[in-house]
């Protein structure tokens, strides 16, 4: 079980529990906004972005290569810039925190 | 939001898959407050459908772990959601839908978001085969698992080799069965993309042990005691316990052709997705649209126009002027390749493909209309998926002989001319 709290990109909290699955999809199904999952959490769209909170980049480990590129140009994107699909919910994730990406 | 709109108001949509589902969410948030009542003849809570012949085919899961909201979600946005339950015609006089169970509802916006549905090429003996399904919704990966499991000899032949038709034997193939690819024309993917394209997923099919045969015109199909027999028109003939079609879909535009609306290669909208009737929208796979970048008119079968068109109807409902101008893009999961697109390359001139160094499954192709770049295809290859966005929308002109080059890192201030 993993409490994982979202900011919004409008600085609301929206603090959620999961057990399994992806981030992006626990996000989607707490309509979280500004997190779309458009391709379904396959790293292709890059609309599950998020930037982890710093002092919490040890739970999630870091951007596989392709996750990177994906990233690579996006105006709104940083070095703690993660795409949530792409972030399996696990006990490890217990505390996490998200902020919501900006897009255009 | 303009005053025009008021709580009394109803938007009904006919079709809840990505169209009409990120449409109704949209249209609450550009803040609709009037009802929004979704309609679809699939029974099931809408879901992701490119999984369906990708990893969803393979897996244990049930389709809750797909599904594009959760059901809370409807109801906490108060999107009024009608499974099984299709429209059977539109009344424009009256701003009416007839239901499937007789039920009339009134509208005041109607979006139409019927998507396509799978042809079933006039074959003969098609109609009798046993276990032949097409690919489209939940229920035929439903039933194609049952089949497979049930099946002693697991023989499968996918007529038509196109994306559904290449990623299902990819699928198929995981799971152990023999598979084999029956495609009409000269190359598999030959409507969409190079030969090169082409040949690099014919090759990858063939390394993980699919039959990919090309020049296969099926005509017709024998079935006896539950064995399929198909024949070619150069006289092969192929034995199927399970036979997949991949080849291509209808429109679904009947409903919008009988109420009068303007008919294309699927329903006319213009560049905020409205149809001829200033009530009536149409979005995703069901509509010829204009895309602004491209200068022409065009039917797309991909979740980004869904998507985008959903947001472009949604905000002009609520009067906000938008303006359709996306670049179009695309994926395609097969065995470990990952397939990127971005833009249309029809009316290119010019190829370039860009090999990167030391890695033979990992490469792009770029295609140009003389110097304009216009679309761009990656294999395993996000980044030369995401420049090529870039190149595309800024339309710069791109240094051709730095592209090729393997040496020159992957960077828009190196491949950019001066
Ligand atoms: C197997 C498969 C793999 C795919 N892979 C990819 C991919 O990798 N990448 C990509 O971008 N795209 C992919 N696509 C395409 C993508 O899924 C479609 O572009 C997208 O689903 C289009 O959405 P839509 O809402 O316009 O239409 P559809 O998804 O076709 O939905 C239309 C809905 O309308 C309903 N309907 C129709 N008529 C009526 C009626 N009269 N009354 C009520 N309901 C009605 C139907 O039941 C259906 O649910 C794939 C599609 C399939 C089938
Ligand atoms: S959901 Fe598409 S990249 Fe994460």
């Amino acid at each position: 079980m993993a409490k994982i709290t979202f900011i919004t990109t409008d600085n609301k909290n929206i603090t959620v529990e999961g057990t399994s699955g992806s981030v992006m999809q626990l996000a989607v199904d707490n309509s979280v906004p500004g997190i779309d999952g458009d391709c379904g959490g396959v790293c292709s769209c890059a609309t599950c972005h998020v930037h982890v909170a710093p002092e919490h980049v040890e739970k999630t480990g870091t951007a596989s290569e392709i996750e990177e590129d994906m990233l690579d140009l996006n105006d709104y994107s940083n070095e703690y810039s993660r795409l949530c699909c792409q972030l399996e919910i696990s006990d490890k994730l217990d505390g996490l925190v998200l902020q919501v990406a900006e897009s255009d | 939001m303009s005053g025009n709109f008021t709580k009394e108001q109803i938007c009904v949509v006919i079709g809840a898959s990505h169209a009409g589902v990120n449409f109704a969410f949209s249209l609450r948030k550009e803040g609709w407050q009037g009802e929004i009542i979704l309609f679809d003849k699939d029974p099931m809570l809408p879901y992701h459908r490119p999984p369906l012949s990708k990893a969803y085919l393979t897996s244990e899961d049930g389709i809750e772990k797909n599904l594009l909201k959760s059901a809370e979600s409807y109801k906490n946005e108060s999107i009024n959601l009608n499974l099984g339950v299709w429209v059977s015609t539109i009344n424009r006089e009256d701003k009416t839908v007839v239901l499937s169970d007789g039920g009339v509802q009134k509208y005041d916006k109607l979006v139409i978001a019927t998507g396509a549905r799978p042809m079933i090429p006039p074959i003969p003996g098609i109609d009798t085969a046993d276990h032949l399904y097409p690919l489209r919704t939940a229920e035929d990966v439903e039933n194609i698992r049952n089949a497979f499991n049930a099946s002693l000899n697991k023989r499968v032949v996918v007529i038509g080799g196109g994306y559904i038709g290449l990623e299902t034997a990819a699928s198929i193939k995981k799971l152990g069965g023999t598979v084999t690819v029956l495609e009409r024309e000269k190359r598999v993917l030959e409507r969409v993309t190079t030969p090169k394209m082409s040949g690099f997923f014919e090759q990858l099919h063939a390394i993980n042990g699919v039959d990919v045969l090309t020049n296969k015109n099926v005509v017709s199909i024998n079935t006896d005691k539950g064995s399929n027999t198909i024949i070619c028109e150069d006289g092969d003939t192929f034995e199927a316990d399970i036979i997949v079609v991949g080849v291509g879909v209808k429109v679904n535009m009947e409903l919008a052709k009988e109420a009068g609306l303007n008919i294309e290669n699927g329903i006319l909208v213009d560049e905020t997705a409205c149809t001829n009737d200033k009530d009536i929208y149409a979005i995703g796979d069901c509509t010829f649209h204009h895309n602004p970048h491209y200068k022409r008119y065009i039917r797309l079968e991909s979740v980004q126009n869904a998507v985008d068109q959903a947001k472009v109807a949604a905000a002009a409902i609520c009067e906000k002027n938008p303006v359709y101008d996306s670049i179009p893009w695309f994926w395609s999961d097969q065995y470990d390749v990952k397939l990127q697109m971005v833009g249309l390359s029809e009316g290119y001139n010019d190829v370039l493909i860009r090999e990167e160094e030391g890695e033979n499954t990992k490469f792009s192709i770029w295609y140009f209309k003389d110097d304009i770049l216009l679309a761009v295809d990656g294999i395993n290859n996000a980044k030369a998926y995401v420049l090529g966005t870039k190149f595309i929308k800024d339309g710069k002109k791109i240094d051709k002989s730095k592209l090729t080059d393997a040496s020159v890192p992957f960077k828009p201030a190196n491949l950019l001319m001066e």
